[in-house]
């Protein structure tokens, strides 16, 4: 390290200070990686034929028209100007410059629809279908992933997002079966959430146990306790216990006749609804009220907060304590949101991957939503293209969504920052 | 140093258990401010005692700290905590018991038998989990009486080597829940050797578990280098390479002529070859192999990679503070790739004895087990230390081997065992609360008031 910096010639003092930016070039590779891969698609893998969109219902009232795409002049169209991006994002790196997210935003949506364009050769694609399983799917992660930013906000690193959307899912299943009733099936999981949130917080916070052990062990507990009064008691009376009622699907009367964007978004079910006032909730809460601005100051600096009369560790607790609520709320996706009986583990790691989209979105919930939702894309892509007849194995349709988080972290996203307090418990001295 | 969290290093685990002195350091405000760092650091390298703290207590007599130990150290709240898990996992047996809702119903007439009926059904559950994990009783020959044991042993055989790679990361402050995926890497790779080639017997063991240890620590590796040159968060890669690996794997077992086994159309891989398997350790009526010699000789290089060699030093110091290692000259970025790259091949062991030793006949995508998870826990209960880790991975083992058992005889879902686990694990991550509940005396108030007096008399002067 040192005999490099020796090497560098020694430049004159300037009056004014120079302002360094620093310049990766990791944004420029991660994108010509990808445009090699569309490459060797189109050269290895060429598919003639058509692709068609398939924009509307049948059932909508305003019918937007069929868009056909000739899938090989598409596809190679989309690698040049692929390749003109990773130019232009190298020439910005060559000056110093930074890559601009729009730059990114822009490639991956061409990315997408190369890829859809020669993965559907020959076949019609069902756009509104893609993105309104997209969004279902990512309902769970968008919650969890909501629960982490507001923890980790405030210190506290949520590693059971995962056991609080599986009791959200649980308790919401026996609640509703019981009752009859999905609303209190609703509530019921946000106060189990929540529950799950306060052992966690009650743990990390007043006896200053390791965030990361609570979270985790929290996860295999909620698991164990679920699963076994799974097989002792639901399966048994299935009838009584666990055959909860579903939520309706609620169209939105005007602003569902949109085309495209009306059936992906307004006719959903309340829990939908319901994510889309907490993003907008939480965002405002965050960075535009006074519970916002302590959240993020207990988070940060913990010590300044406190010196300025902020109970930090109440604040904390009830923050996490909030945030079980939300990821409990995201449980309820799981049954009675798509009315399907209660199972073991049936949330499948969903905790996880919203607490990937939490870091993914740099702990921001308006980012956090956009990352949760292109995991849903993704894995519903692989269930369109399966029932289309797609040229990959699912395998890796399953995979991608996985890989390209990797790339991201690794290539566009970097060194994402935490918030400085993030896992550290807060001892008043 | 100013700052009271400041001795906590970002490891979880391994300055846990002195959460309490930290707060009693800041609370004494003062006085002696490094003992709580090597306080931090005595409890993290072993299971040794704890210093005594502050130099205005004049050392007490061995026999005294010992005895003092026992009554309010580490292993008495272990056995307490054991005790209370097991207390609420009786209740939860007890009360989803149909004998006992039954008798509960009519308890103000009977109360007798609804205690009956609670006792049968935890005695029963808690026997058979005891004769199915150390020994059985109403077997004839000691022989067959202590089977359960040496299956107690081959469960905890993976759950030691994984235990041992997420302890490793856990001490240079990453957090590998990448264990799935290293495993299946591990397996796929060892597996793939072990039925596709002919070796002589011996040598082909030896490629397959080497080959094998390769493959997991390279798929750790990714990570690792990931981390030192990205910046990319382990916690996010090692999640996502979970995924990729099972996607990978379950590929290449429903693929011709990658793992799946010829003429078949189940995503299974032919039965390994004799010459790779490992050898029975006691003979063809028990399951245990070499693989837990393999185990116990892991924790043996781990103990001493950690606590005798340059690269454990390097490793644990940049676990407590990447930022001082750096200034101290140590190469932080070639110790993260280097300590995911053994953590990989201690959860690749675990993948490896999986399929040479406890399942040879073949294995599917499913052959982790969740042992990639449970090894998390364990870590966590072994506090990051690696014998703690073995003794932890035996008493998980001795777990399932007996929760199978208990499932079996008493018809109580092998769950149970998870949450007796879990709450095993939090107990012991919390010997406020043990003490709170049996009121045990708290072993920092004694210090606590003389170090308050030694505060007066400062003040006074």
């Amino acid at each position: 390290m040192s005999t490099t910096a020796d090497q560098r010639p020694i430049a004159p003092q300037p009056a004014a200070l120079d302002t360094t930016t620093v310049t990766s070039w990791k944004a420029p590779i991660a994108l010509g990686v990808f445009t090699l891969l569309g490459l060797a698609l189109a050269v290895f893998a060429p598919r003639p034929g058509d692709t068609t969109y398939r924009l509307s219902l049948a059932r909508d009232v305003i019918q937007l028209p069929e868009l056909v795409v000739p899938t090989m002049p598409a596809l190679w169209s989309v690698i040049v100007l692929l390749a003109l991006a990773t130019a232009y994002s190298a020439y910005l790196v060559s000056r110093k410059r930074r890559v601009p997210l729009w730059l990114i935003v822009v490639f991956a949506l061409l990315a997408v629809f190369g890829f859809l364009t020669w993965a559907g050769a020959g076949a019609s694609l069902p756009m509104i279908g893609l993105l309104f399983g997209s969004l279902s799917l990512a309902v769970p992660l968008i919650f969890g992933s909501l629960a982490g930013v507001i923890g980790e906000r405030s210190g506290v690193v949520n590693i059971a997002i995962e056991g609080q959307l599986l009791a959200g899912a649980f308790t919401a299943a026996v609640v509703a079966s019981v009752t009859g009733q999905p609303l209190l099936g609703l509530v019921a999981a946000m106060v189990a959430g929540m529950l799950v949130g306060m052992v966690l917080a009650a743990f990390a916070i007043k006896y200053f146990v390791d965030q990361i052990i609570v979270g985790v062990v929290l996860n295999v507990l909620v698991v164990g306790l679920t699963s076994f009064f799974f097989s002792q008691v639901l399966a048994p009376n299935a009838a009584i216990l666990n055959t909860p009622p579903r939520f309706d699907r609620l169209p939105i009367p005007i602003l569902s006749e949109i085309p495209i964007i009306g059936p992906v978004l307004f006719r959903q079910t309340l829990v939908v609804y319901l994510m889309y006032i907490a993003v907008a909730l939480v965002w405002f809460g965050l960075f535009k009220t006074r519970w916002g601005l302590r959240t993020r100051a207990v988070g940060e600096h913990p010590q300044a907060a406190d010196t300025v009369g902020i109970n930090v560790n109440r604040t904390r607790f009830w923050n996490v304590a909030l945030a079980g609520a939300i990821a409990g709320l995201g449980g309820t996706f799981f049954t009675i949101g798509s009315g399907i009986a209660f199972n073991r583990e049936m949330t499948a790691g969903a905790g996880f991957i919203a607490l990937a989209a939490v870091i993914f979105g740099q702990w921001d919930p308006i980012k956090a939503t956009l990352a949760a939702l292109l995991f849903g894309f993704a894995s519903n892509l692989q269930n369109t293209l399966s029932v289309i007849g797609s040229p990959v194995p699912s395998e890796f349709m399953l995979m991608l969504p996985y890989v390209v988080t990797i790339f991201a972290v690794a290539g566009f996203v970097g060194k994402s920052r935490a918030p400085a307090a993030d896992g550290k418990p807060y001892i008043k001295s | 140093m100013s700052d009271p969290t400041e001795p906590r290093g970002d490891a979880p685990g391994v300055n846990e258990p002195d959460a309490d002195v930290a707060l009693e350091e800041s609370v004494a405000a003062s006085p002696d401010k490094g003992t709580a760092a090597q306080d931090a650091e005595a409890a993290g390298s072993g299971p040794g005692p704890r210093a005594a703290g502050g130099a205005d207590v004049p050392p007490p007599s061995k026999w005294h700290t010992m005895l003092n130990q026992i009554a309010t150290g580490n292993a008495i709240i272990s056995v307490l905590a054991v005790l209370l898990a097991l207390i609420v996992g009786a209740i939860m047996i007890a009360f989803t018991d149909e004998r006992v809702q039954e008798t509960i119903g009519y308890f103000f007439a009977r109360p007798g038998d609804t205690f009956a009926a609670i006792w049968d059904s935890v005695a029963g559950a808690y026997s058979a989990l005891f004769q199915g994990a150390i020994y059985n009783f109403r077997r004839d020959t000691f022989a067959a009486g202590i089977r359960p044991l040496t299956e107690t042993l081959t469960f905890a055989t993976p759950l030691i080597a994984g235990g041992l790679g997420v302890t490793l990361a856990f001490r240079v402050g990453m957090f590998n829940i990448g264990g799935r995926g290293q495993m299946l890497i591990a397996a796929s790779v060892a597996g793939w050797i072990a039925f596709g080639f002919d070796l002589p017997w011996g040598i082909h063991m030896l490629v397959a578990l080497v080959g094998g240890l390769v493959g997991g620590a390279l798929w750790a590796g990714i990570a690792g280098v990931l981390k030192a040159r990205t910046g990319a968060h382990e916690v996010i890669v090692t999640i996502m390479l979970n995924y990729v690996a099972f996607y990978l794997v379950s590929w290449m077992l429903r693929t011709p002529g990658l793992l799946q086994a010829p003429g078949s159309s189940n995503p299974k891989t032919p039965p390994m070859k004799e010459t790779a398997i490992f050898p029975e350790l006691l003979g063809p009526q028990y399951n245990l192999h070499f693989g837990f010699v393999l185990a116990v000789l892991a924790t043996l290089v781990v103990w001493w990679i950690l606590n005798r060699s340059s690269l454990g030093f390097k490793f644990r110091a940049v676990g407590i503070n990447p930022n001082a290692a750096r200034v101290a000259g140590i190469d932080v970025k070639g110790v993260y790739v280097w300590a995911m790259l053994i953590a990989g091949a201690l959860l690749g062991l675990a993948g490896v004895s999986q399929v040479l030793g406890t399942v040879t006949s073949g294995f599917t995508a499913g052959i982790d087990a969740g042992i990639g998870f449970d090894a998390i826990t364990v870590a966590l209960l072994g506090r990051s230390t690696p014998w703690g880790t073995f003794i932890a991975g035996i008493l998980f083992g001795a777990f399932k081997a007996g929760g199978f058992s208990m499932q079996a005889a008493e018809g109580v879902p092998i769950e149970i065992v998870l949450v007796v686990q879990s709450l095993i694990v939090l107990f012991i991550a919390a010997p406020p609360l043990v003490r709170t509940i049996f009121g045990l005396p708290d072993p920092e108030r004694k210090k606590k008031r003389a170090r308050k007096k030694a505060m007066k008399e400062v003040a006074a002067k």
